[in-house]
């Protein structure tokens, strides 16, 4: 090898560098934008809103008076409508998206409904809260209810989720399945003892990107007939007397933190604008309360899975 | 197996909520229109306070339109009304079975509103607002001069409530003589307080909107005196809107009250007492309560359950409350 074969090598190998590095650089500024973007609006929600933030502004009813408004009703409801939203979509989506992915056949009728599935992500969600109002509300009559909201979310995110679940399950290798029924085992025994354990974490994931997605979702809820004022909370979901648990809450009439929000930016008192606020800051914490419960159960979920 | 274990619970409360709901708290529904939400509300507050919790009133928003369907297919008892009920919507409840009673509860006034640096704007009249926002000035009047030669060579940008709004359509049916008829060029928002924005930054701008956001944006805007028919430009404040004089861009603004649901002790006391405090309460949300002898009339219709619309299914403008609550209302 001469010395300029040498030269032009080591020039070639100068230039791929740079390039990895310009394209880090590029990728830096590409996260940048999202994570300054949303840095931005929350400190500016908490710099506004921090004022009103304390343990009256979240035990306060909804009130002609901003400074003593608050957010109780609102808070109450997106936590029981998103109960409900997560206990109607996961067990459907998951069922749906094993199914698919280890019992369905291969052939177009799968294929279709796959297509189908992807496309319904991106249907506007007021089209959900339509569809909603006419089957829930009025057919089969569950009224204008935490119910009605939840699985009317849940149906909102139910694609992100069965999504989810086929995409972490097809990363599990073939090998465990084809191990798993060397064995002798059924599909549903190598589902559940395997597909399902193993692609867990990656359905969590799925589930936290839906559920962020709904806590936040307006239309649908306001569609359905969510209300902006109610000062009273829906019946405890426990009691004294047996059976201790009672579901009256799920008919309960309702309102949920976006309405809220968006009824007090659309007011002409500046001190509801500062309410708004501190309304959206708690809403973010909840997204991250909500996601980071998550994020720990799939954290503990992972460590047990060994292969 | 968390999964399985989710789906046991939603079984069982899906199961649980079949059960008949336990009803003995007295619940009084509301809904409509966004801008009689905050008198509502106010009252809402101060009677669930008065009767501890024993009575609860709900409050919702689905507009003046999305309340009246509400309201004529007897799902809610009160429907909030920034207009009259019209008469498709009378058709409905008399098809459904629903009487009801009108109740005039305020006065929501329309203000004109300029950039405080527009020096030039002293009044102006119905006539050079049909000149700004008929539909045919559409993308033609966009200077100042063009409406009135005695204003500036300037340019003009208006700023104005959403199709979809009640004050749309009741600036629409005064100015132009008829509902929704306007130019499309100018900008819209449903948001008031966007409006707001807009005509406190830009010098030449003019724009409509509720009485409240002005008073609640005076240090950033300035309100336009409007020439009424006896020809004097009046400011819209609340002596002018209650005497009468603030005409014709004040409105009456109504509850609906069904005539079953009336007859329940609760919901009879709600609207007693609505009619009772609901001047000191919609003045203290920033809207122009009705005289004490126009709530006095009201209380007294809702006595006798006058049933039915003082206005027939027909917008109106610039009539009396006081003649409102005379007249023989129609079913």
């Amino acid at each position: 090898m001469d010395a300029e074969t040498l030269q032009s090598i080591r020039a070639m190998v100068v230039r791929s560098k740079r390039r990895d590095e310009v394209f880090g650089l590029v990728g830096v500024a590409a996260l940048m934008v999202g994570v300054l973007t949303f840095a931005a609006l929350f400190l500016d929600m908490a710099v506004q809103g921090m004022a009103r933030i304390d343990a009256d502004f979240l035990t306060s009813f909804p009130s002609r008076r901003p400074a003593q408004a608050g957010i109780l009703s609102a808070w109450v409801g997106s936590t029981l409508v998103m109960l409900v939203t997560a206990v109607a979509a996961v067990p459907l989506g998951v069922a749906t998206g094993v199914y698919l992915e280890e019992y369905a056949p291969k052939n177009w009728i799968t294929d279709v409904i796959e297509i189908n599935v992807t496309n319904l992500a991106g249907v506007p969600s007021i089209i959900y809260g339509l569809l909603a109002l006419g089957l829930f509300v009025y057919q089969f009559g569950l009224g204008q209810s935490i119910l009605t909201a939840g699985l009317t979310l849940a149906l909102l995110i139910l694609p992100v989720v069965i999504v989810a679940t086929r995409e972490s399950i097809r990363a599990i290798p073939q090998m465990i399945r084809e191990g798993s029924f060397a064995c002798g085992a059924t599909t549903w025994q190598t589902v559940r003892d395997h597909i399902l354990p193993y692609s867990t974490p990656g359905i969590l994931t799925g589930v936290i990107i839906g559920m962020a997605r709904a806590i936040g979702e307006t239309a649908p809820v306001i569609t359905i007939g969510a209300l902006t004022f109610i000062a009273f909370l829906p019946p405890s979901p426990f009691q004294g007397t047996p059976p201790f648990v009672n579901a009256d809450w799920l008919l309960a009439p309702f309102t949920v933190m976006p309405i809220q929000m968006f009824n007090w930016t659309s007011r002409p008192e500046a001190e509801f604008q500062v309410n708004a606020a501190a309304a959206g800051f708690i809403l973010v914490l909840m997204t991250l309360l909500m996601n980071g419960l998550a994020i720990w159960l799939r954290y503990r979920l992972r460590r047990n899975i060994k292969w | 197996m968390h999964v399985m274990n989710f789906s046991l619970l939603a079984v069982s409360l899906l199961a649980g909520s079949i059960a008949p709901q336990a009803s003995a708290q007295q619940l009084i529904k509301i809904d409509g229109s966004s801008t009689v939400f905050p008198i509502t509300e106010a009252v809402s507050e101060d009677f669930q306070k008065l009767k501890k919790g024993a009575v609860r009133v709900t409050v919702g928003i689905s507009g003046t339109g999305g309340g009246f369907k509400k309201f004529c297919r007897g799902e809610i008892d009160i429907s909030d009304a920034s207009r009259p009920i019209l008469a498709k919507e009378m058709a409905d409840c008399r098809a459904a079975g629903i009487k009801y009673i009108e109740l005039p509860i305020a006065f929501d006034a329309l203000t004109v509103v300029a950039n405080p640096k527009n020096a030039f704007l002293k009044a102006i009249t119905i006539a050079e607002l049909k000149r700004m926002w008929e539909p045919a000035a559409q993308g033609k009047v966009t200077k100042w001069n063009q409406v009135n030669p005695a204003w500036p060579d300037q340019a003009m940008k208006l700023f104005g409530p959403g199709a979809d709004s009640g004050t749309f359509d009741y600036f629409t049916e005064a100015v132009m003589g008829k509902s929704k008829s306007s130019r499309g060029d100018f900008t819209a928002s449903e948001d008031d307080n966007v409006l707001v924005q807009g005509v406190a930054r830009d010098v030449g701008a003019l724009g409509y909107f509720g009485y409240a956001y002005y008073v609640e944006n005076k240090d950033k805007l300035r309100s336009v005196p409007v020439v009424n028919s006896a020809g004097k430009p009046v400011e819209p404040s609340l002596e002018n809107v209650i005497n009468g004089s603030y005409e014709p861009l004040s409105r009456p603004i109504f509850i609906y009250v069904n005539a079953k649901s009336a007859d329940k002790p609760e919901i009879k006391e709600f609207v007693e007492y609505y009619l009772k405090n609901g001047g000191k309460l919609a003045k203290e949300v920033k809207y122009v309560p009705l005289s004490e002898s126009d709530y006095k009339h009201a209380l007294d219709n809702f006595g006798k359950r006058k049933t039915g619309t003082a206005f027939g299914g027909e917008p109106e403008v610039g009539v009396k409350v006081a003649d409102l609550l005379r007249r023989d209302p129609k079913e």
